[in-house]
């Protein structure tokens, strides 16, 4: 069997038409901005990682300690007890080497998220980062890392205060 | 299956302009915490689904009901997100517990207005992207054109719709939890700058944050739980034609049909004369007597002659919006309705405080998607 069976006489659209405005269609760029209000639990995370630190809360009920935090334990559906410092250090729970941008670009070099279960919170309880100055294949499950930190007078109260986790010399 | 279905607990949480003290989480679990204290239950244990109302774009994050379980006491259980006005997830909560499978669903919703910059925009999202948004005409113009369509067929004319602001307002001031309490004259409201004629400034209402958090019962569920079980006669939900160039400009259809289908279902013939109490959508001050019209709580083209004659006023034969309104408690977004359910529950119970109406048996509460939706929904409320 050929193909010629399956190609239709006809014309086909090609970008150049589109360019040219021999098809029509309309686009729109979304204007949406949003301010979030941080509030009291991640507005505390947030002041304390731009002094280098990492906050979580403890319910005394379940003995639970989440980060990042909030100011109710979601399993126990009561107000949390108490801010616990915790390490800037932990585990990764798991991770991927991933290969392409946002716009689906292709990366030569890997970028690697990570969960990381933090030091101190209880077992399997962290968050989203980046994994750094590491061999992209060296990394593993139960890998422990150490948060590198922007200098002090860079840091604004956000996430990115942390630039990325690196493998702790074992 | 129709089983009877009571409210046995609501509660709120914020009900102010700006709330940075607090994140929408924080409001919810608020809210949460005391319709579940009402009710005497434990959402861990006790509650069978969950129902948030939210619109993506106004939470300006895909996919919001992903980010609903903790603060509600809802992990690890059946939830799911209804997209509409509050009263929408009153009626989804309904049917739930009609199928036999749950007892006991909690309906939340919530408003952050405070943290979108420019909600114009994000309402213009809602027009047709093709042949409306184009123009770059803003969504309040639609209400300045729906209003003159409304004068003009009715009869009334803008001095009825600017008392609904005085009124409004001014049953506001006996409301705590109201942003924009204000002794005002019609002049003040007439004289207010144009926002999109004949529509003034005076006219749209303010936006408030805060969240709203219902528990609807089965009713031997309910009996059990509260000696004040506030019952649920009637619920409905309708919309028009959502296009521009075919909706009906002078008339709230959507609100028509909604109350049609709730008052057939409560067995109400008579919509004047049963009703004691109504917490009616007030997002613009002509949408109040469009509404009223529209529910068959007075004949076409009365509802200005009965808010000028106090008819509608706290003292007054059949009190609209004794709460104050969205114009006087301040809007909700799509917890709007539920803030209008909130009135009604306190007015039946007894709990309305220095705005409390005597003898208060039935009561009607009707949502508005808001601009620029044609769509409805009523619930009918006993004690
Ligand atoms: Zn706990």
């Amino acid at each position: 069997m050929t193909m010629e069976q399956w190609v239709y006489p006809s014309v086909y659209v090609k970008e150049d038409d589109f360019r040219e405005g021999r098809v029509l269609y309309t686009t729109w760029q979304p204007r949406l901005f949003y301010a979030w209000d941080r509030g009291t639990a991640i507005g505390r995370f947030l002041a304390e990682l731009k002094q280098g630190r990492i906050v979580g809360r403890r319910c005394r009920r379940c003995r639970r300690v989440v980060v990042p935090p909030r100011m109710f334990c979601e399993h126990c559906f009561r107000p949390n007890d108490e801010w616990v410092p915790l390490a800037d250090t932990g585990t990764v729970i798991t991770f991927s080497r991933c290969y392409i941008t946002w716009d689906m670009r292709r990366l030569e070099h890997p970028q690697i998220p990570a969960v990381i279960a933090i030091d101190g919170a209880s077992p399997g309880v962290g968050f989203l980062h980046h994994l750094g100055e590491v061999d992209p294949e060296a990394v593993h499950i139960g890998m422990k890392v150490k948060a590198v930190w922007k200098p002090a007078d860079q840091r604004e109260g956000a996430i990115t205060d942390i630039l990325y986790f690196k493998p702790m010399t074992e | 299956m129709k089983r009877e279905v009571a409210i046995v607990g609501i509660g709120y949480a914020g009900f102010r302009p700006l709330t940075p003290d607090l994140s929408y989480k924080e409001l919810v679990f608020e809210a949460a915490t005391r319709a579940y204290a009402e009710a005497g239950i434990n959402p861990r244990t006790d509650v069978d689904s969950f129902i948030s109302v939210a619109e993506d774009l106004h939470e300006g994050t895909s996919i919001t009901d992903e980010y609903v379980p903790d603060q509600l006491g809802a992990v690890q259980k059946p939830v799911q997100t209804v997209a509409g006005d509050g009263i929408h997830g009153l009626a989804m909560a309904y049917m739930q517990i009609c199928t036999g499978q749950f007892d006991i669903v909690v309906v939340e919703s919530h408003a952050k207005a405070s943290n979108i910059l420019h909600l114009g925009h994000v309402t213009a999202m809602a027009m047709d992207p093709v042949y409306t948004r184009p123009l770059g005409v803003h969504p309040l113009a639609l209400a300045g054109m729906e209003m003159r369509r409304y004068l003009d067929e009715s009869g009334l004319t803008h001095e009825h719709c600017a008392q609904v602001v005085v009124k409004n307002r001014a049953h506001a001031l006996s409301n705590p939890l109201a942003s924009y309490p204000a002794v005002l004259e019609v002049e003040d409201v007439l004289n207010a700058p144009p926002v999109a004629e004949p529509l003034t400034q005076l006219e749209v209402s303010q936006h408030v944050d805060g969240a709203i958090v219902v528990v609807m019962a089965a009713g031997d569920v309910a009996r059990a739980l509260t000696d004040m079980p506030i019952w649920v006669l009637g619920i409905g939900f309708a919309n028009d034609a959502f296009a521009l160039d075919s909706r009906s400009w002078a008339q709230a259809e959507y609100a028509r049909l909604a109350g049609q289908m709730a008052y057939r279902m409560a067995g109400i013939r008579n919509p004047r004369a049963t009703i004691d109490v109504a917490e009616i959508d007030d997002t613009f001050a002509y949408k109040e007597l469009q509404h009223m019209e529209a529910l068959g709580l007075c004949a076409p083209g009365e509802a200005g002659y009965l808010v000028a004659e106090g008819y509608t006023s706290l003292e007054g034969e059949l009190p609209v919006n004794p709460s104050g309104g969205s114009l006087g408690v301040g809007h909700l977004l799509d917890a709007s309705g539920l803030a209008r359910v909130l009135e009604i529950v306190w007015q039946l119970r007894g709990d309305a405080g220095q705005r409390q109406i005597p003898d208060v048996e039935v009561g009607l509460a009707f949502g508005w998607r808001g601009l620029p939706t044609t769509s409805g929904a009523a619930i009918i409320l006993a004690n």
